[in-house]
């Protein structure tokens, strides 16, 4: 990577080079948070702290960190940072940290963090890894967010638990899509995002693997 | 220096020190924030005995909802109320791992897995103005599948019709188990009836739907679809605490007026 201004570390990761997106790490909790667009707020700050803070202690350590544990002292870092998260939204915002339960201690195992720490972190002075973490956290943040709003709109008719679109149970006209409420559905929406963001940024298509076979013998007789 | 980075001293105290400091920032964060925590946990469980008697209205403050609720102390082995502890304080999770504040009880005893029992109960009363019971809110819990489920259940003043039950502390699988905090399927224990005509326990949590013609329909609640031993734990820990070794004898007294 040539030397990247600290603009481009900040805002690249939203468009360009989006961890869900184009590098396809972190869906899991993207599928399970996004339900209400509160919740998924507080999940967004939460990673997005967690992976700003843990590439800036381990930027600033990178040149003591024997490389034999190199992984285990960037795990130890990222999961004592998201215990502190975990028991900061537990004092200061208990009702979203119930519901959040296991995935705020699931950021530990998220790909962006560790996947930041050893792609960016290990290599870059304090201040970029530190604007690398914000911005890969806000990139996650856009996608989630964006899911979210869709998925408690259409599935809920609300957002933030305010209603917008009046639903038939409690006599308006939307019918509520419950699939929606459903992990699949974030699948779906992400999935449309990284097809509508494909074809805005062309060069974020990937080369096909494989080619398709041209149809056998048979089928050609067949037709 | 690449060689001196990584000699196996180098490496140990590295580790060492990264431990240390993470330690320290996390045991400091712990510590710090308890007692906000703490606070946190009780106003939840004060909204959950608030939700569960059907009294909580969100536009108010907790507190000021829940001074309509008297908690009481109630010894399980008479089966009446007492002031040997003060209930607010009183930790009935902490007492029934205490020898001295408990008992232990029978594999016959123990249908709902909690292996000892605490002496004392809190329970919380909703009092009309002449100082009746309106509603009277037990505390209950038991193991499901993967952890001991901690709840309340509340009923009215004929002392077996259910207003509400649910459960503030659970771990059982998220959409499975986890549905013991469905709102409609906690809904569906309004109105169910707890003892039968001879005044035994008859509640049981079915597989599949309750037939609503059938003349068991009001002491029956729909099982979880995919989480039978969550059902089932739920049913033996409310059996347990409705019986003999739970409040069975202190809502005789009550039934009697001499608790």
């Amino acid at each position: 990577m040539a030397k990247a201004t600290a603009r481009q570390v900040l805002f690249e990761p939203i468009f360009s080079n989006n961890p869900i997106a184009l590098q396809i790490l972190g869906i899991c909790s993207a599928l399970a948070v996004t339900t209400s667009l509160s919740v998924t707020l507080v999940m967004c700050i939460a990673l997005t702290s967690v992976t700003a803070l843990s590439n800036f202690f381990i930027s600033i350590v990178r040149n003591q960190i024997p490389s034999s544990i190199r992984m285990i002292v960037q795990m130890v870092i990222i999961a004592s940072l998201v215990i502190v998260v975990d028991q900061v939204l537990k004092a200061y915002a208990y009702s979203i940290s119930k519901q959040l339960s296991v995935f705020v201690g699931l950021i530990i195992t998220n790909c962006i963090v560790m996947g930041r720490a050893e792609a960016f972190a290990m290599q870059n002075p304090p201040h970029m890894s530190f604007l690398d973490g914000v911005g890969n956290g806000l990139g996650y943040s856009f996608i989630l967010i964006c899911v979210a709003v869709v998925r408690e709109l259409l599935g809920a008719g609300k957002l933030f638990g305010i209603e917008i679109l009046p639903v038939v149970n409690a006599g308006g006209w939307y019918q509520p899509n419950g699939l929606l409420l459903l992990p699949p559905s974030a699948f779906f929406i992400i999935g449309l995002i990284i097809w509508g963001l494909r074809s805005w940024k062309k060069d974020q298509v990937e080369e096909a693997e494989f080619k398709m076979a041209p149809q056998s013998r048979a089928m050609k007789e067949a037709m | 220096m690449s060689s001196k980075k990584e000699s196996v001293a180098r490496t140990l105290t590295v580790a060492l020190l990264v431990c240390l400091v993470c330690s320290v920032v996390v045991s400091a964060a712990a510590v710090a924030l308890k007692p906000v925590q703490t606070t946190n946990r009780l106003q939840d469980k004060q909204r959950n005995i608030l939700q569960i008697a059907g009294l909580y209205d969100e536009s108010r403050s907790i507190e000021e909802q829940f001074s309509q609720i008297t908690p009481r102390l109630v010894d399980l082995r008479t089966g009446e109320f007492s002031d040997a502890q003060d209930p607010l304080t009183f930790d009935q999770q902490k007492a029934s791992k205490d020898p001295d504040m408990s008992q232990q009880l029978t594999g016959e005893q123990d249908i709902a897995s909690i292996r000892r029992r605490a002496d004392y109960s809190t329970v919380y009363v909703v009092e009309n103005t002449d100082g009746s019971i309106k509603t009277l809110i037990l505390p209950i819990h038991g193991y499901g599948l993967w952890s001991t489920l901690y709840g309340f259940m509340a009923l009215e003043s004929d002392l077996q019709t259910v207003v509400g039950l649910g459960f503030y502390q659970h771990a059982e699988t998220p959409g499975l188990g986890g549905e013991v905090d469905n709102p409609n399927w906690k809904a569906q224990w309004q109105g169910k009836v707890v003892y039968d005509e001879s005044g035994d326990v008859d509640i049981s949590v079915v597989k599949g739907s309750v037939d609503p013609n059938s003349p068991k329909a009001e002491h029956q609640v729909d099982g979880l679809a995919g989480a039978t031993l969550t059902s089932r734990g739920v049913e033996s820990l409310v059996r347990f605490w409705l019986g003999e070794d739970g409040f069975g004898p202190f809502l005789d007294h009550l039934r009697a007026g001499e608790a």
